[in-house]
């Protein structure tokens, strides 16, 4: 009898195993998984990643769980992704130009070409802004202004060689003129120093300005097109500059996961994002909403580095 | 934002409304329990209840729940700082200075009980203010740029530092010691790394409850270890009620504590931790009994915690004002908020009034109940006090290396805590005061970001401290604090050790 049981017992797990060994990548995933947040709580990076869980349980039939690790500006989280199992059972949310700009700035533990994009959900585009009691009404009036006193008009954005600052220094080399950068730690205190009257002008995601909209006047975006959301604030592009800048999110993969899992995942994440009503609730927040496979992300990501390696370069120069 | 007691009535009919009622219950018991256990704080209780409450699709009760989480967690704050001295939060680190003096003293229930009240005192007040002066109030928080937030900073590091009593150079040396370690990780303007050895360890930072917990709690358990202690409290008579002299002694206290703790709370940065060591300190200088100051000062105990639970409060003003954070608890509440769709702003109030009044209405409720829910729990903590050493010291040692996981959920952070244990023991064999360093702990990073845009702001001239009036206003107040310390310390010359340090024994 015991024998039996045993036989059985050996049996089934053989078969178990062989089905997993031989069928891994159909049947992935066959557990929990765990979704990793590199920021804060309640940040917009988890908000997303709340937004995505119920959907991704629907559609994978397992649990995603939302896990924080916090630190360096997501370079502590990124750093532990590259370090995971390669199993598809862990996934981070990942941002760019932070993945791209770290990396090429010092040691963190992780390289941008170590992590695997699965998918590109949602994108910021940057916009230049002044208090409403500002003298300058438009993006020609500003530049006016600081090719009149360099250095004079003080413009704050979020963190130093971040993506703000980039758009700055980037404005200031196509435009020929200088302007005094002041970096804050993070959204809410740069429109907190915003609103409080205590810089001249302000680089911010339009997402923020959304939310300020009624406090700020915004002199133009770094969207290729004109954002539906501000249809009255003209583009950088179409006043001339070549700034088509973006902060994006997505969500990644340690590198050496297998091509059949990332493709498990990238359906169903590439299915929410092309949700009518993610895509509207996205909107009304102030994002862009876009839909961008593994293999599209991959190309844009090497652009992109190419495109920031390039003004670093630059930047180091002087 | 206009203020109606239409819309004040309207509000509080709903927060009355039973499931409201049991949403604030809830949400302060949590509170209480988050506050209780050393490292898991507001924010993390927010952060873990967060994606629960997003399910029950009901957004009054669930941010209720959530705001009743953050000003619950400052009335259980104190309990461990007082009766074991872990401080779980930074804002109850100068709870514990006074408190657990007392507690030893045999006066755990009392303190714990005027704790309670003074924190129901100041959360009321506090909420009175919210109602009544909101859009005033919250423009003030908004005329404080770096400089203001530079000199603010550093008049807070003066005034801690001349708190040191006559050991000034002591205090000095634990400040500087305190930036120091806060510089360790990332630069927070630019991401660069400094005095991290290559080490992606110390990139992150050394977390600020990893250095409280072993400074206060894990040298306790070290210079008990030492002293062979049998008790740690000296008394084992458990006596929890509070006296209504003492009630009466203090009221002048909470009053005071309450106006700093709110004013300083609606500026963005001035988390708890900061206005709780300036209300102390004002406490200190208003006391008829400063000496008693560092020895078990009562009213120092009702001071710092009313100011934090008015600190709490007044968060919510330019919250709901402008839908700006002041400290991160805040932020993942913000979180909360903008996952149902809502907006924090001027907007929210013509919006959608009933549920703005509602919250606001809730937090009279929800500060009533914390109360309730404190005092009963009050005979049960002060009974700590008849357990002994050989086995509090060895329990006190588990919750403090599991306060000090529970931050990050790193290894390195535990370790940090029990190196920070020696050295706190080693400051306390010393005598050097240990407030300066926590301070300096705190500040550095807002210190240091002020400082860099202040000075961009003016390229690189000091005189943008002096020419702002609010500033200039801080810096004043420093540079006497500064002098009089300088002056005391040199009229007693040869007394430092008689009474050196403010938190030893």
């Amino acid at each position: 009898m015991g024998h039996f049981f045993r036989h059985v017992a050996a049996a089934f797990l053989l078969t178990a195993l062989g089905a997993s060994s031989a069928y891994s990548a159909e049947t992935f995933p066959t557990r929990a998984m765990t979704y990793m947040v590199t920021f804060n709580p309640g940040g917009q990076s988890d908000r997303e990643a709340r937004r995505q869980e119920p959907l991704l349980k629907e559609l994978l039939g397992q649990s995603v769980l939302v896990d924080y690790k916090v630190g360096g500006g997501g370079a502590m989280g990124w750093k532990e992704l590259v370090g995971s199992k390669p199993d598809g059972y862990t996934f981070a949310g990942f941002n760019i130009p932070h993945v791209i700009l770290q990396p090429l700035l010092q040691e963190v533990g992780y390289k941008t070409e170590q992590l695997v994009p699965v998918c590109i959900f949602q994108r910021t585009f940057l916009g230049l802004a002044v208090p409403l009691d500002s003298p300058y009404q438009t993006l020609e009036d500003f530049i006016a202004a600081a090719k009149a006193a360099p250095g004079k008009l003080k413009l704050c954005g979020s963190g130093s060689l971040s993506g703000h600052h980039i758009a700055v220094l980037s404005l200031q080399k196509q435009g020929g003129l200088r302007l005094t950068y002041i970096p804050e730690t993070g959204s809410a205190t740069q429109m907190t120093g915003f609103l409080g009257g205590h810089y001249d002008a302000i680089m911010a995601n339009s997402d923020d300005l959304c939310r300020f909209k009624d406090k700020a006047r915004i002199l133009a975006v770094t969207s290729a097109e004109r954002m539906t959301l501000f249809p009255d604030v003209p583009t950088f592009k179409e006043k001339g500059f070549d700034m088509v800048l973006s902060i994006d999110r997505g969500v990644a993969v340690p590198p050496g996961t297998p091509t059949p899992v990332i493709a498990t995942l990238e359906k169903a994440f590439m299915d929410i994002a092309r949700r009518p009503e993610i895509i509207s609730a996205q909107e009304k927040e102030g994002f862009s909403p876009v839909a961008m496979g593994h293999e599209d992300s991959v190309a844009y990501i090497e652009e992109m580095t190419k495109f920031y390696g390039d003004i670093l370069k630059d930047v180091r120069k002087k | 934002m206009d203020f109606s007691f239409t819309y004040l009535l309207d509000g509080l009919w709903t927060a009355c409304s039973p499931i409201n009622i049991f949403w604030a219950a809830v949400g302060c018991l949590v509170g209480t329990l988050v506050g209780v256990l050393p490292g898991i704080g507001p924010t993390s209780g927010i952060a873990i209840l967060l994606p629960l409450t997003a399910k029950l699709g009901d957004p009054t009760g669930s941010i209720i729940m959530l705001a009743a989480i953050y000003y619950g967690a400052m009335y259980g704050g104190s309990t461990t700082a007082i009766m074991v001295n872990i401080p779980g939060e930074a804002s109850s680190v100068c709870t514990a200075i006074d408190g657990f003096q007392l507690a030893k003293q045999g006066r755990g229930g009392p303190t714990l009980a005027i704790c309670a009240i003074s924190s129901w005192v100041a959360g009321t007040l506090g909420v009175i203010g919210l109602s009544f002066f909101a859009p005033p109030l919250a423009s003030l928080a908004l005329k404080f740029g770096p400089p203001e937030y530079f000199s603010l900073m550093f008049m807070a590091l003066a005034l801690i530092i001349s708190l040191a009593g006559r050991a000034l150079l002591k205090g000095l040396i634990a400040a500087s010691f305190g930036l120091l370690i806060s510089y360790i990780g990332q630069n927070p303007l630019t991401g660069t790394s400094r005095l991290t050895f290559g080490s992606l360890d110390l990139m992150g930072g050394i977390d600020f409850i990893s250095v409280i917990i072993g400074l206060f709690a894990i040298s306790e358990v070290f210079s008990n270890v030492e002293k062979h202690t049998r008790y740690m409290l000296a008394h084992s008579k458990v006596d929890w009620k509070p006296k209504w002299a003492e009630v009466l002694y203090c009221r002048f206290a909470m009053l005071r504590a309450s106006v700093v703790g709110f004013f300083l709370g609606l500026l963005p940065g001035c988390a708890p931790a900061v206005t709780t060591f300036i209300a102390y300190d004002v406490e200190k200088r208003f006391s008829k009994h400063p000496e008693k100051f560092g020895n078990g000062a009562i009213d120092g105990v009702a001071a710092v915690e009313a100011a934090n639970n008015a600190t709490s409060s007044a968060g919510f003003v330019p919250l709901f004002a402008f839908g700006l954070p002041t400290g991160p608890a805040l932020a993942v509440l913000l979180g909360g908020f903008m996952m149902y769709g809502l907006t924090p702003g001027p907007m929210l109030f013509q919006e959608q009034p009933g549920f703005v009044w509602a919250i606001i209405a809730s937090m009279y409720v929800g500060n009533l109940l914390c109360l309730l829910l404190n005092l009963p729990l009050i005979s049960i903590w002060a009974r700590i006090a008849v357990i002994p050493f050989p086995v509090l010291g060895p329990l006190i040692l588990i919750f403090s290396v599991i306060g000090a996981y529970s931050v990050r959920f790193l290894m390195f952070d535990v370790w940090m805590a029990l190196l920070f244990g020696v050295i706190g023991y080693l400051m306390r064999k010393f005598r050097f005061p240990v407030p300066p360093l926590i301070l300096a702990v705190v500040l550095a990073q807002m210190m240091e970001t002020s400082l860099a845009q202040s000075l961009m702001l003016s390229d690189g001239s000091l005189s943008i401290f002096f020419t702002r009036p609010i500033a200039a206003f801080f810096m004043c107040l420093a540079f006497l604090a500064i002098a009089r310390g300088v002056w005391k310390q040199a009229k007693s010359d040869g007394l430092e050790d008689a009474c050196a340090c403010d938190s030893d024994d």
